[in-house]
């Protein structure tokens, strides 16, 4: 709206709109700037990743590959040596997959589940219970470490003893699971947080209207609720996806050797296994295949983004 | 016995008491319109029927039945909002049919009671729209489509018309009144709107601060008010409430009005209430309605006690049907209501007539009608 107003109110002070003109080339200069400053590593990871040694090692870091090939990426996928096993990060990429998937999911769906309850069932100390929460938010990775290596410790044990029993260990114990587990407790304070404040502006009325219908709390929930948290929904999935995918500490520090090894642990050991020369193309087409699917996640996701899905819910 | 009974209600929120007791009762095929400012309980009161919100103590009883612990789905009730709540992520039929579906209802079923209810309401053609795709007063049908289509017991309006515009509140007034005559339903309705009250009840509760301070038909309400609040809050324009004393010689009475500058007027009242005479030489509130103060060729013809005095008249409002002129007693504005073509001009002495069988006193004390 302001830019419309703009031009009939340049046009009767044209001294002002010189300024008006200066400003606007210092804010988009600067801006180009920092774009430039920040897409900079992004451009250089990318052609680096389609040049051969030869043109890496004789040529210009920020040139253009003069014969582009995609054997790097090939050789990233399924032959590079992680550690002592050369076998690319196809394995790693799946495995991350397989923690980041589950993870996301239920820690969105206790989210949506806990922002329902502290909205719309309003129980005695409710802000109680979401500032314990939100308070979930503000504890710094490093200080859980070791607490959850306990747990998860004694949680694998557990998982010993239920094999010698009854046969299965129902998955205790194993560092996929381990990982989902911790990233389901971490990631909750934050899916709570987005899950509340979005239910508080939620209308009540639609929840007394579901109840007096005969909608019975989890029917309300499934019913009413979920389908009109899009927005919401894709907000949470976004943040945890990327938040899990890229996680580094937690994945490391439980299962930082072995199969279960998840995608960003695997890039590490990419890039810090020496086998005579640094091969740069396959490491940054190794990182580019990690940074994939959170850049997936954007595209596809944000898609659904879209505002005003309540237009029409409330009021006339 | 009444349809809907309710006995010594009370509603507490921590320290605060919401509703404090009350009685009330609506036969079969009432309309019972709850009314007052906001904040004076009337919304809370409705969702503690509906059993959206729990009660303190009392009892509600629909046709007989406590509904004290009930859970709103088992009430036999159907309510409308004052937002119209429709599910957003339904269509018009989804929401009319949300309700039965969640009771099991098959589906054959289902649709035979959505088209009925589309039929009465005339809203067949919107069936597959979602809300946000339909108009204010569409919305307002489909919320009362989700309502008819229970066949309910009690049907509760929380507010209904308070968001559509003024054109619009008016016809849908209209089409809920001839609801309730075709259909015959028992309706709790809730307004801040009197002239809603008005034209649709056939029973008023007028609310203030969680107490009931009158109930009763719609004429008892507007013609013998049961004190100040009532009085004031019934009526539009509102009923003139002004300072006068009570004076006179031996048996008879009359009401002496304080004027700016001038002479005080001195009103006879021939049928005066048996509890004035204890109020001789002290103030009271004089009530008298705008219609029933007005130009002496417009005074009702067969009106028993009509009084006349010279009024200075401060301003004239012309409002097409009717003719409003403001003039000054006992040190308050006071609206008298003429004819429309009435010849009267701002500034000048006019005689005003006093209906004096519609007037009502009030004890300034107690704000309590003197009878």
């Amino acid at each position: 709206m302001s830019t419309v107003a703009t031009p009939a109110r340049s046009r009767q002070d044209s001294g002002g709109m010189n300024v008006k003109i200066v400003n606007r080339v210092v804010i988009y200069g600067l801006l180009a700037l920092f774009a430039l400053f920040y897409l900079m590593p992004l451009f250089v990871m990318l052609v680096t990743s389609f040049k051969t040694m030869d043109e890496i090692q004789n040529g210009n870091m920020l040139s253009l590959p003069k014969a582009p090939t995609f054997d790097p990426w090939l050789k990233a996928w399924g032959e590079t040596c992680v550690g002592l096993t050369c076998a690319g990060i196809k394995g790693y990429f799946w495995n991350s997959i397989k923690m980041v998937v589950p993870a996301v999911i239920i820690s969105t769906l206790l989210g949506a589940l806990n922002g329902y309850v502290l909205t719309k069932w309003r129980f005695r100390g409710h802000t109680l219970v979401f500032g314990l929460m939100l308070f979930a938010c503000f504890i710094p990775f490093q200080s859980v470490l070791l607490p959850m290596a306990t747990i998860l410790g004694s949680l694998g044990r557990f998982g010993v003893t239920l094999q010698n029993a009854v046969g299965t260990s129902f998955g205790l114990g194993n560092p996929t699971l381990n990982l989902v587990f911790v990233h389901v407790v971490y990631g909750i304070g934050f899916t709570t947080l987005f899950f509340r404040n979005y239910y508080e502006a939620f209308p009540t009325e639609l929840v007394k209207a579901a109840q007096v219908d005969g909608a019975s709390f989890f029917q309300i929930f499934r019913r009413i609720m979920l389908p009109n948290s899009m927005p919401i929904f894709v907000v949470t999935v976004i943040y945890q996806f990327t938040n899990i995918w890229n996680d580094f500490l937690f994945a490391s520090a439980y299962a930082g050797t072995g199969d279960a090894m998840p995608m960003t642990v695997a890039l590490n050991n990419v890039v810090n296994t020496s086998t005579g020369v640094v091969e740069y193309n396959v490491n940054m087409a190794a990182a580019m295949i990690a940074a994939l699917p959170t850049l997936l996640v954007y595209v596809l996701a944000g898609r659904y983004f879209v505002r005003g899905l309540m237009a029409g819910a409330v009021k006339g | 016995m009444a349809f809907l009974e309710i006995d010594g209600l009370r509603k507490r929120f921590g320290q605060v008491e919401i509703l404090k007791g009350i009685n009330l009762e609506l036969e079969k095929g009432g309309f019972l319109v709850l009314v007052g400012p906001s904040g004076c309980g009337k919304s809370t009161l409705l969702n503690t029927i509906a059993g959206l919100e729990t009660i303190t103590s009392g009892e509600i009883r629909i046709d007989g039945r406590a509904v004290n612990d009930l859970h709103p789905s088992k009430r036999d009730i159907a309510m409308v909002f004052q937002s119209y709540a429709l599910y957003p992520n339904m269509t018009v039929a989804g929401n009319i049919s949300f309700g039965m579906e969640m009771r099991g209802v098959p589906a054959d079923e289902r649709q035979k009671a959505i088209d009925k209810v589309a039929k009465v309401l005339q809203i067949g053609h919107l069936l597959n729209r979602k809300p946000s795709q339909l108009s204010g007063g569409q919305r307002q049908r489909v919320a009362m489509g989700r309502a008819l289509v229970r066949d309910p017991k009690l049907f509760l309006f929380d507010e209904p018309l308070s968001n559509l515009d003024a054109k619009l509140r008016v016809d849908m007034r209209i089409e809920i009144k001839r609801l309730h005559a075709t259909t015959g339903t028992t309706i709790v309705y809730v307004t801040h709107d009197q002239i809603e009250a008005m034209t649709l009840a056939t029973k008023i509760a007028v609310m203030r601060d969680g107490e009931v301070q009158q109930f009763g038909t719609p004429a008892e309400i507007y013609n013998n008010p049961a004190n100040v609040f009532v009085a004031d809050f019934m009526g539009s324009p509102a009923m003139n409430l002004i300072p006068a004393t009570i004076g006179g010689n031996g048996g008879d009475l009359a009401v002496v009005l304080d004027r700016e500058a001038r002479q005080p007027i001195s009103l006879p009242m021939a049928n005066a209430p048996a509890g004035l005479s204890a109020f001789k030489g002290k103030p009271v509130i004089f009530g008298v309605r705008p219609e029933a103060l007005t130009d002496p060729e417009g005074a009702e013809r067969n009106a028993s006690h009509i009084a006349t005095a010279d009024c200075h008249i401060e301003v004239v409002e012309p409002a097409g049907s009717d003719t409003f002129a403001v003039t000054n007693l006992g040190g308050k504005g006071v609206v008298a209501r003429l004819r429309a073509d009435a010849n009267i001009q701002p500034g000048t002495n006019t005689p005003l007539a006093f209906n004096l069988t519609k007037a009502v006193f009030f004890d300034p004390a107690t704000e309590s009608r003197i009878r």
